[in-house]
């Protein structure tokens, strides 16, 4: 605080407490809806205050599944979710700590060809290849399985550009030690680098999580088979059935589960998660 | 970029980067380069056979009135969600930046939208702004203003605008609190003591100090724009009502997956894969003239 200024203060905190307001409003809203049951949610005006039924509508989601993906139980959807963000976050960051292992400790021909190669993939967002890259999967046999689900997208430049920064920035010196005391590559990788890598790699692994769970169009596409459809494009089916029979506090309620796991993340870890954030885009 | 002390060649290193660059070579370099190939191509009504026909695809869309207002319209919508999203967090920064031992905890309550998939973010606002149900569309009926995203193009932009800005102000926030907060003390404290209040204090010395960050926010913010809203697209408007939604995206999408126009869906890669080049090569140029405080 440079000056004391009690009113500019208070003004500060006001704006700030809207803007915290505004932006949970929705999911105000959507909690609302979710502790309702089906008659009261298809009455105008919606509630603005909770209900009694929010117990029994989890109960239903989980157990039941909602709308088209009736067959589906909503709980199998967050299990493959889960599935999914753990496979892109662990596969992206082992690819990666290797590659860049490999480049920046290692003298072998090219070394430099293999580094564009993965810097030509920040170029070359799936949203653009999309209908190429799946007919490889589907070529591959892997539509409808995990494997199609997360491998894809795991190979990433920022992650590898991320390890290469935090490996220039060890001291030369260890290695001189390490091989000294008659180490190896993969003993020096295993006992030095990783321990030092320690919370890049956790604060990496929050952000794939989130980019992992959230995954919409890729799944979407190489999905038909409801058993391994993904929270994130549960909700989509859903909203699909609900223009016949809406069924908003059960869509709701999914929309809760859908983000909670992330959001959990990102609350629990903050730091990690905001260490993260600034050194993958910069 | 290789290290002072360093091991020397062996099978090792060929083995270590052979993971990332084998799946990088079969769902990257090859779909890429099959994307391009396709967009010189045109495929008969039947998938059977298919001409080499140099630009014509590229010309097609360029000809095409109805490619042209997918570029405006994706044009206006990434201006406006950078736009919205970025002004809201520099006034939710700026203010979190006076009030230093509380900032954190505001941040707790802003940053987790963040984490919220785009569908997701789809659904809220869609079921908020139901033309029947909706909480937002029986508030604006009581000033007698009868609002249907299915119907007016106009709304539906504005709905999809505000889905996509309040996803990303969590972000802008965390980068426009970090650049302020990273500025010295002593410059503030000076201006304060020469008489400048908090509103020119902001003006004259905190928005010229952080332009770094705003500028590389708003390259951010476009290829957010860009690329990230298809879901919130999808989800709520499907790029209606009469594709006054539909950006590029979602034409690549629409035209490759629903409309099996292969060789004009590739051509469209390859514009989006330019683009992102383009915005790739502007952001590391921004990156080394990154200024130090």
């Amino acid at each position: 605080m440079v000056e004391n200024r009690p009113f500019a203060t208070f003004v500060s905190h006001a704006v700030l407490v809207c803007g915290v307001l505004l932006i949970a409003f929705p999911i105000w809203i959507t909690f609302v809806a979710a502790s309702h049951d089906a008659v009261r949610i298809t009455q105008v005006p919606l509630p603005l205050w909770p209900g009694d039924q929010f117990f029994g509508n989890l109960y239903d989601t989980l157990t039941k599944g909602v709308g088209n993906a009736r067959e589906q139980s909503v709980g199998l959807m967050l299990l493959n979710s889960l599935a999914m963000a753990l496979m892109i976050a662990v596969g992206k960051i082992a690819i990666s700590l290797l590659s860049a292992f490999a480049i920046v400790y290692f003298d072998f021909r090219f070394r430099m060809f293999f580094f564009w190669i993965i810097f030509i993939t920040l170029m070359l967002p799936v949203e653009v290849r999309i209908l190429p890259t799946f007919s490889v999967v589907a070529n591959l046999g892997m539509l409808d399985t995990y494997l199609g689900l997360s491998v894809p997208l795991i190979a990433s430049a920022t992650a590898t550009f991320m390890f290469r920064q935090v490996f220039l920035t060890i001291p030369d010196e260890l290695l001189e030690a390490a091989r000294l005391d008659g180490a190896g590559p993969l003993r020096f990788f295993k006992d030095i680098l990783l321990p030092m890598s320690r919370t890049n790699i956790a604060a990496l692994f929050v952000i794939l999580f989130i980019y992992g769970w959230n995954q919409y169009l890729w799944p979407l596409l190489i999905t038909t088979d409801k058993s391994m459809y993904t929270i994130v494009m549960g909700i989509k089916q859903m909203l699909e059935a609900a223009e016949e029979s809406p069924e908003w506090h059960l869509i709701m309620m999914t929309t809760l589960l859908a983000m909670l796991p992330p959001v959990v993340v990102i609350v629990f870890m903050q730091k990690l998660f905001v260490k993260g954030l600034t050194e993958t885009e910069k | 970029m290789l290290k002072r002390v360093h091991y020397k060649s062996s099978p090792l290193p060929y083995l270590l980067v052979m993971p990332q660059i084998i799946i990088t070579m079969v769902f990257f370099i090859w779909p890429a380069s099959q994307a391009l190939f396709q967009s010189v191509l045109i495929e008969d009504a039947f998938g059977l056979s298919s001409e080499f026909v140099w630009f014509e695809n590229f010309t097609a869309l360029f000809e095409d009135d109805l490619y042209l207002d997918t570029f405006k319209r994706t044009a206006v919508f990434s201006l406006l969600v950078a736009f919205s999203s970025m002004s809201v967090a520099l006034l939710l920064a700026g203010m979190a930046d006076r009030v230093v031992k509380a900032a954190t905890v505001y941040r707790t309550f802003l940053i987790w939208p963040y984490a919220v998939a785009p569908v997701v973010a789809g659904a809220l606002w869609m079921f908020m702004f139901d033309p029947t149900l909706g909480v937002m569309a029986t508030f604006l009926d009581l000033f007698g203003y009868d609002w249907n995203f299915r119907v007016n193009g106009g709304e539906a932009m504005v709905l999809v605008v505000i889905a996509a800005s309040w996803k990303q102000v969590s972000y802008n926030f965390l980068f426009f609190l970090a650049a302020m907060q990273s500025i010295p003390k002593s410059m503030i404290e000076a201006a304060a003591i020469d008489g400048a209040g908090p509103w020119r204090r902001f003006w004259s010395i905190v928005f010229p100090l952080i332009s770094p960050t705003t500028f590389f926010l708003l390259v951010m913010n476009i290829v957010y724009a860009f690329f990230d809203t298809f879901g919130i697209i999808h989800a709520i408007t499907k790029g209606g009502p009469a594709k006054a939604t539909e950006i590029l995206v979602y034409k690549v999408y629409n035209d490759g997956f629903i409309g099996l126009d292969l060789g004009g869906s590739a051509a469209q890669s390859v514009i989006l894969m330019v683009l992102v080049i383009a915005l790739t090569a502007i952001q590391f140029r921004y990156i080394e003239k990154k200024v130090d405080y």
